[in-house]
């Protein structure tokens, strides 16, 4: 007998809730950003189409340069969490005693089950001028007085590798557990360096766990309003503050919705890109 | 390299080293975010003036304890009726969506799918800014043609529970999806052959299979709901969450009560993952 074909109530079922949160939630909400981005008002105060919300952020340099830094910093981000996020997955999968493999897992994910806004403020706590860490400096003797560490540019980025780490392990561990040990077993066997077999073996296996890390880390790294706020302060200049400002503080909504609209093409962009140069797909990444 | 193959000793001992290291990096500010809620001071710092439970239990005039402060006790019980919400909510239609993709064949389910996983690419910040702007145009809406001022429609309670369903609930299906796909669907068969009716199979049979995955997922959708900031910021009207009402005051200058909130989230989060470790356990 086939697969049992549903009837039609419950084949409706099903579609009817997931076709309201898609349209409603999703589809409508990111239509109105659009519309929003380019209306504004005119000398007479009625609402008509215009390309000046766009206009503003090309001619503005502070908008703009804000926009890569951020582009930038996401890209660095990135790349610092994989490059910490590999030796500490391949530990776990292939190097611990098997024994210990379920704890180290646990003690690695349970940080991440607080709320970041906890995590952020640890870290604040530690690295201000009257933090715990120049607390310890200054009666060890190594510093004069206490420094700052807070609000400058590599305490950010450190910010944001911490906060997003566990989107990186995850996705690598995953990866790496289904790579067999005799592979790497034969190319040893076989004469090959470590470098090789990371090169040749390990890093191939890891590539789809590679990509959906580095997409989920990026995109929430991009769209980070807390860490980079909290931790990086005033010089911060993270696009997602500048749509803050616009809808909270400056009450322009138009031009906060292009703010958001081009942030939404950035992050889409980047991510196709890296799907493209990973020959995957969404689906493949997701799942 | 691997444990099954010979390794230099110094390469074992910096290796560990490197991850002794990661570790610290990892607990060294929950740490002490931890250690502090019990120094008697009035800053959340060094030097430690000895142990104390004020910033709990204190009930004024000069330190309002954790059991006193109305403002964030108030936040704390909004972020367990929002957590709770999105929870039923993205547990029912996320499971819908796993029937709908991993069981039904429809014209348009290719589109359909992948607005599903849109949510998964979109900066929270954007869902939530574009949310608001919907929120506000259908409002607009409704009062000009209908007369009525619906509150709903404004940053409120049930904004933010929206807000923050319209991606967790992707989290679910995909959970779901996951389990479904190891579903016997022979199982199925027979039921109906028996003579039980769709429903009666998917309600009997399915979704018992479906179990684990359907309460972890909630369990999931609870804590990503519980510590959501990004999307909420937008959303939220005269009654923060907690994560927002705990981001003001870390703003404007902090007390060790935030500490004291810190200390009983992550014992509260730790407790969750022991015991759904401890039930993941038990089932093998």
């Amino acid at each position: 007998m086939a697969v049992p074909r549903s009837s039609k109530m419950v084949f409706w079922m099903f579609l009817a809730p997931v076709l309201c949160w898609l349209l409603l939630l999703i589809v409508l909400p990111h239509i109105d950003l659009l519309v929003m981005s380019f209306s504004g008002e005119n000398d007479l105060g009625k609402s008509t189409w215009t390309l000046q919300n766009y206009r503003n952020f090309f001619t503005e340099p502070i908008y703009w340069n804000t926009f890569l830094r951020t582009a930038v910093f996401s890209i660095i981000t990135t790349l610092i969490t994989f490059l910490l996020a590999m030796p500490v997955a391949f530990y776990i999968v292939k190097v611990v005693r098997p024994r210990l493999q379920g704890a180290m897992l646990m003690m690695l994910l349970l940080p991440f089950w607080v709320s970041e806004l906890v995590r952020v403020y640890g870290w604040m706590i530690l690295l201000r001028e009257s933090g715990v860490i120049n607390h310890f400096l200054v009666k060890f003797g190594l510093l004069e007085r206490p420094i700052e560490m807070l609000y400058n540019d590599a305490t950010m980025i450190m910010g944001l590798v911490y906060t997003s780490m566990l989107f990186m392990v995850v996705p690598l561990i995953s990866a790496m557990e289904s790579l067999d040990d005799s592979l790497v077993e034969a190319a040893y066997d076989l004469g090959s360096s470590k470098t090789v077999i990371w090169w040749k073996i390990i890093l191939p296996h890891c590539k789809p766990g590679i990509t959906s890390g580095s997409i989920v880390v990026f995109m929430l790294v991009l769209g980070n309003y807390l860490t980079p706020n909290l931790m990086g302060g005033k010089n911060s200049l993270w696009f997602t503050e500048q749509i803050y400002n616009q809808f909270i503080a400056s009450f322009n909504w138009n031009q906060g919705a292009a703010f958001g609209f081009l942030l939404l093409l950035l992050s889409s962009l980047i991510i196709w890109i890296g799907l493209k140069l990973s020959r995957q797909k969404l689906g493949e990444v997701a799942s | 390299m691997i444990r099954s193959l010979p390794n230099s000793k110094g390469y074992r001992i910096s290796y560990g080293l490197f991850i002794s290291g990661y570790f610290i990096f990892l607990f060294a500010p929950l740490l002490v975010t931890c250690v502090l809620a019990f120094n008697n001071s009035d800053f959340p710092s060094l030097p430690w003036y000895g142990f104390s439970l004020d910033w709990f239990t204190s009930s004024g005039p000069e330190r309002f304890g954790i059991f006193h402060d109305s403002q964030n006790l108030r936040a704390i019980w909004t972020s367990f009726q929002t957590a709770f919400w999105v929870a039923i909510f993205s547990t029912l239609v996320g499971t819908c969506a796993a029937f709908l993709f991993e069981q039904e064949k429809f014209p348009g389910k290719g589109v359909l799918y992948f607005l599903m996983l849109a949510p998964l690419v979109i900066p929270g910040v954007i869902l939530g800014i574009s949310l608001l702007l919907a929120a506000n145009s259908a409002g607009t809406f409704v009062e000009n043609n209908f007369g009525i001022d619906v509150p709903l429609f404004r940053p409120s309670f049930w904004l933010v529970v929206a807000g923050q369903f319209s991606f967790i609930a992707t989290f679910v299906a995909l959970v779901v999806s996951a389990r479904l796909r190891k579903f016997d669907r022979t199982l199925e068969e027979a039921a109906m052959n028996l003579g039980a009716t769709r429903l009666e199979v998917i309600w009997h049979i399915t979704l018992k299979f479906l179990r684990p995955a359907l309460i972890g997922s909630g369990a999931v959708a609870f804590l990503m709901s519980f510590e959501n900031f990004n999307t909420t910021l937008f959303l939220v009207g005269s009654e923060p969450t907690l994560p927002i009402n705990l981001y003001l005051q870390v703003r404007d200058g902090s007390t060790p009560v935030i500490n004291a909130i810190s200390l009983l989230l992550i014992v509260g989060t730790s407790i969750l993952a022991l015991v759904n470790l401890y039930f993941s356990k038990a089932k093998q």
